[in-house]
């Protein structure tokens, strides 16, 4: 084994003078100074490799067993993930438990929704006509590919080639990052999970944690290959500082901004995106142009009834009491332009469908897949299933 | 009463134990229990399956069995489940809404019904692990569901702690899904699999030497899983506890 000169260190000190914890010391016979139960070589393990996800195969339907089994088949990565999701459900129950009118709220924000989802064009309507007269320019879009047309034509107008995003699953619904990529415009998500997968070109594998299937070791070697980090450090901190530094100034140029919504108020004509990472507001606030994607079923009534969802949505989803950083976008910044995007693509004819319509009251907390055992360990194949088959005509 | 003893399809054929234990449950509370010959399946995997039109037969032979008792009781919470709550490839008839109304799962029967004071035929000096079955759990609800905010109660348990001896090991994952469900356990073999690893992993480390359910299938699913890696644990249907095994 050589001993390559360290160039940080005083060049010539013999490696007999070395500390005994540095790897490079040397016995006087010439032997490493090694402790008794120590290796006489460094030793590196190799990462497990990452279980990729679902083979896709056209429109054909997602064999997620095979998926399943694959990833099952990775101990590492199938221990984590467990671990991590069981984790999130034993936080979401003790953030349950200390809210002693948990099931009401509940049940209030249920009876919220059916009062909205049975008088659905009402509100919209309000929704359009406050958001309107707050200086909101508001498109309707009656499928996925309508909506991808409506926001390529929206950045065609202001001359805009770059995006940034914050996490909506109603864009990854619509395939927004691909038709994105067709038309040469780039789009850059924000939010870290979101980052990790459009660097690692996957799906995200969750609704509230995108990457939550990948072990560190795996982020490093995105980062690496993606990125220009050391594979080998997969220091959690090195990591997010790194993609920070290299996302940054992405953020800082990009000619428009793009978000999802998590509630849209009809009285106010208000759009609230929950997020932990402030990534809503950078990507609201630095371009100029900010658009919304919301699907139609994101719309509630009343400032009023906000809270009750807010006080459910992240003790739900990650068991902490509140997201980080709550937005509220009313309307265009000083100069700027502010869009909404309403989106059908498929809710309306579920909402006709008797046996079905209540999946609209969903708020996309993700609390269901850290409590079933079987999306747990499923990971990735549920999800891009989900995606593909929740709205009828997919 | 009149009882009639619906005794589901895989049990008759792999677990008779526990069909006759039920029998001679019901029949030390004096019931007048009988078991019409020509009962079948009632229909539940195919309507789970999303075939539901091709129950109309094993529903109808099912409404022609069990007409006219006090109550049908069943050991199988999923089963039960159809009836009570599926159970429509047929037209509902009065006398069909009538047979639907009184079929009952075991604990739910004993508990809710029978409201027996105790077991003095049983003793079970053992630890046992009560596995909810998750769909008799949140369907029949047996219990309450460990994800909701809700008082405590579990009818098993409070079946189960009147038995002599019986001692109880909590799992860390109390009603986790064991991965059996059914045609699920065929299509997604691997996960199905791993889950029962999981779930009578769970169970030995709490220190149970039993697993006790009120449903079979979830067992027979445990069973083979727990042989295959060589988890040193036993099964028994609640039936079985509590009409007096191993006393």
């Amino acid at each position: 084994m050589s001993l390559p000169a360290k160039p940080s260190e005083p060049p010539m000190l013999h490696p007999e003078l070395r500390a005994a914890d540095d790897a490079d010391a040397i016995h006087k016979d010439g032997r490493r100074l090694d402790h008794a139960e120590g290796s006489s070589r460094a030793l590196q393990s190799r990462p497990e490799e990452q279980p990729r996800g679902a083979k896709i195969h056209g429109s054909r339907p997602v064999d997620q067993a095979e998926a399943a089994a694959r990833f099952i088949a990775a101990p590492e990565h199938e221990k984590m993930h467990d671990e991590r999701l069981w984790d999130l459900r034993q936080k979401r129950d003790r953030e349950m438990h200390g809210i002693p009118e948990w099931e009401e709220l509940r049940s209030l924000a249920s009876v919220i929704k059916e009062h909205t989802l049975t008088h659905l064009d009402e509100y919209l309507d309000q929704f359009e006509a406050t958001a309107q007269r707050n200086g909101v320019h508001v498109h309707w879009a009656q499928d996925a590919a309508e909506h991808n047309r409506i926001v390529h034509g929206i950045l065609r107008d202001h001359g805009a080639r770059s995006l940034i995003k914050s996490k909506s699953m109603l864009t990854e619904e619509c395939g927004l990052r691909a038709y994105m990529a067709s038309v040469g415009v780039e789009v850059i998500e924000t939010d870290l999970g979101e980052r990790i997968q459009q660097l690692d070109n996957e799906d995200p594998s969750h609704v509230v944690v995108p990457a939550v299937h990948k072990l560190r070791t795996d982020v490093a070697q995105v980062f690496a290959r993606t990125l220009g980090t050391d594979r080998d450090n997969s220091d959690v901190h090195y990591l997010a500082e790194s993609q920070r530094q290299a996302n940054r100034p992405l953020i800082l140029a990009a000619d428009a901004g793009m978000t999802g919504c998590n509630f849209a108020i009809a009285e106010t004509g208000g759009v609230t995106v929950c997020t932990n990472e402030g990534n809503a507001d950078l990507s609201a606030n630095v371009p100029k142009l900010h658009i919304a994607s919301i699907g139609i079923e994101k719309v509630i009534p009343r400032l009023e009834h906000l809270a009750v969802f807010v006080r459910l949505l992240s003790r739900s989803a990650l068991g902490s009491p509140i997201t980080q950083y709550t937005s509220h976008f009313r309307a265009p910044r000083e100069g700027g332009e502010m869009h909404v995007v309403l989106v059908d693509n498929g809710r309306s004819a579920r909402l006709g469908l008797a046996q079905f319509w209540t999946s609209l009251k969903c708020i996309r907390c993700g609390a269901c897949m850290n409590t079933c055992p079987v999306p747990a360990q499923r990971r990735l194949e549920l999800r891009r299933d989900l995606f593909r088959s929740h709205w009828p005509h997919h | 009463m009149r009882i009639g003893l619906f005794i589901p399809c895989y049990i008759d054929a792999f677990f008779p134990e526990v069909g006759i234990a039920t029998l001679e449950l019901l029949e030390r509370f004096n019931h007048e229990v009988v078991y019409p010959r020509d009962q079948t399946c009632c229909g539940q995997p195919m309507a789970n399956s999303g075939f539901n039109a091709d129950c109309a037969a094993t529903e109808a032979l099912f409404v022609r069995n069990f007409s006219g008792f006090d109550y049908v009781v069943a050991p199988s919470g999923s089963c039960v489940h159809h009836v009570r709550e599926n159970f429509d490839a047929i037209e509902q008839s009065a006398e069909v809404k009538e047979v639907r109304a009184r079929t009952f799962e075991l604990v739910e029967f004993l508990h809710d019904i029978q409201k027996p004071e105790g077991f003095p035929w049983a003793r079970f000096p053992h630890r046992v692990g009560l596995h909810n079955s998750c769909g008799t759990l949140r369907r029949l609800k047996h219990a309450r569901p460990s994800e909701l905010n809700e008082p405590y109660f579990s009818k098993p348990m409070d079946l189960l702690s009147k038995v002599d001896g019986i001692q109880f090991a909590m799992p860390a994952r109390p009603d986790e899904c064991c991965g059996f469900g059914g045609t699920f356990s065929v299509f997604e073999e691997v996960v199905s699999t791993k889950m029962g690893y999981d779930k009578v992993s769970d169970h030995a480390r709490a220190g149970a030497e039993y697993i006790v359910s009120a449903d079979t299938s979830c067992l027979m699913h445990q069973q083979g899983c727990a042989e295959r890696i060589g988890v040193p644990i036993k099964f028994i249907h609640i039936a079985q506890i509590l009409n007096g095994a191993g006393a």
